[in-house]
């Protein structure tokens, strides 16, 4: 999807944005929607964290979370492509939303088309997250539970979306959807003072994430709102070892993305075991300088843990793979002490506790006296 | 003959059906003979090296084909091929 960059790069786009709140609209000449959104006016404008203290175990000076934990309404980077592709939607007359979804989608999705008073049916597999299904069942959506993986599901998706006309998100509304995420990265640069740090890692599951930091970094690069930088900001790929087929791609050095046929791994809004846009992520890493990283389950909890008691920041287990893969990459040198890395959370860690119950002790019971407390204390 | 599931993009090649029969004793005859049948559908599905393009997938009775052994993947006359493109973000 291309814009008018020679008549953008003409109007003086850096104080058009500053004139508007801080906001995935904010940059609304870099997005696919002529007009107003129909929904989601105030999604994005997540704070961008100093991080300090996650950076003093990590061993790399300037560290910030861009923290889309808190994007509102629904709690995770979703809501940016869901905005912008049901706004997209109702202009082209839809009156049916729908998805197939790890969760984030399904939460964001049924809650947009809520608030519009839209249909919503959305399809997920049918070993998602509890608290995944309730918060998309509660906006009155119709969730399908294929009995199958993600994969199974997307296929399911893209064959029905020949047969009903409904306004599939990521399936036939899926270039709007993926334009959306490029505000989160847009966001990133605005809050840095327009300018790029030095590393990003940022979670795949089907990569269109990755694709889309590049290209609206690219964008502004182009339209010369960014300071140049002498070498380009390298971007990392995050993946559990359990579904790691991008990450895989780039550590070998392949272009070729091998789907892995039953992914196995707690963070389940990242497996999707053949990721549509494996192959743009694979390449927007590789010619950013940049590498993966696969992680374990267990490094994936560890980091959860470590993010929130250093930061104060809870994330789901998507976000527990983007810090854990900061730390392996730490660790191998890619990512250097003197260098300025900002690290994508992209969900909220109240949507995926399972893990972390078997983890963290039991609270101690005790009487409501002084006494007790202080044997315990 | 296997029975193949044409998505939507590729039927203004097969007068618009949605479903259309085809020989072969593999999804890769069953190409050939699609594209006797449907000049121009082949080069939709596979690259010019032959093999099935990176934004196409075949399933062979819902099992993806790179599961199983390809294009060489053998079919019996009731089986059904799904040929589905992965929507991907673009550019």
């Amino acid at each position: 999807m291309d814009y008018d960059y020679d008549a953008l790069a003409r109007a003086d786009l850096r104080a058009r944005f500053a004139e508007r709140p801080l906001n995935m609209w904010r940059y609304a000449e870099l997005l696919p929607l002529a007009g107003e959104p129909a929904v989601g006016r105030a999604v994005g404008g997540t704070p961008l964290l100093p991080a300090p203290r996650l950076g003093a175990r990590l061993g790399v000076d300037q560290v910030w979370i861009k923290n889309d934990a808190v994007c509102h309404p629904t709690l995770s980077f979703k809501d940016r492509v869901v905005s912008l592709s049901i706004s997209v939607a109702v202009g082209f007359g839809f009156d049916h939303i729908a998805c197939a979804s790890t969760g984030n989608l399904a939460n964001a999705v049924a809650a947009g088309a809520a608030a519009l008073g839209l249909k919503a049916t959305i399809f997920i597999p049918r070993t998602l997250e509890g608290a995944k299904i309730v918060a998309t069942q509660v906006y009155g959506a119709r969730v399908i539970a294929i009995d199958g993986t993600y994969d199974d599901v997307n296929r399911l998706c893209a064959e029905a979306a020949d047969r009903y006309r409904w306004a599939f998100v990521n399936v036939n509304l899926r270039p709007y959807y993926a334009e959306g995420s490029k505000t989160y990265a847009l966001e990133i640069a605005d809050q840095l003072g327009w300018r790029l740090p030095d590393h990003v890692v940022a979670p795949m599951a089907g990569g269109s994430l990755v694709a889309k930091i590049d290209k609206s970094w690219s964008e502004l690069a182009k339209l010369g709102l960014i300071e140049e930088r002498a070498r380009p900001t390298r971007i990392h790929g995050a993946q559990p070892v359990g579904c790691s087929p991008i990450a895989d791609a780039v550590i070998a050095g392949r272009e070729l993305i091998v789907p892995v046929k039953e992914p196995r791994t707690i963070a389940r809004s990242l497996a999707i075991g053949n990721p549509a846009d494996g192959f743009y992520a694979a390449r927007a890493i590789r010619q950013s300088g940049g590498s993966a990283a696969a992680v374990t389950d267990a490094e994936i909890v560890a980091a959860m843990r470590l993010l929130a008691e250093t930061e104060g920041v809870f994330t789901e287990t998507a976000g527990g793979v983007t810090v854990a893969a900061a730390q392996r990459l730490v660790a191998q040198g890619a990512i250097q002490r003197d260098e300025s890395l900002v690290l994508c959370i992209t969900g909220q860690g109240l949507k995926t506790t399972d893990p972390l119950l078997a983890e963290l002790p039991r609270p101690p019971v005790i009487g409501p006296r002084l006494s007790e407390l202080a044997a315990i204390v | 003959m296997a029975t193949i599931r044409i998505p939507t993009p590729l039927r203004k090649l097969t007068e618009g059906r949605e479903e259309v029969a085809a020989a072969g004793a593999t999804v890769g005859e069953v190409i050939a003979n699609l594209e006797a049948a449907y000049p121009g559908i082949k080069a939709r599905i596979c690259d010019d090296s032959g093999a099935v393009r990176k934004f196409v997938n075949i399933f062979a009775n819902d099992e993806d084909i790179r599961f199983l052994k390809n294009l060489d993947t053998p079919l019996k006359e009731s089986d059904e091929v799904s040929i589905v493109p992965a929507i991907a973000g673009g550019e």
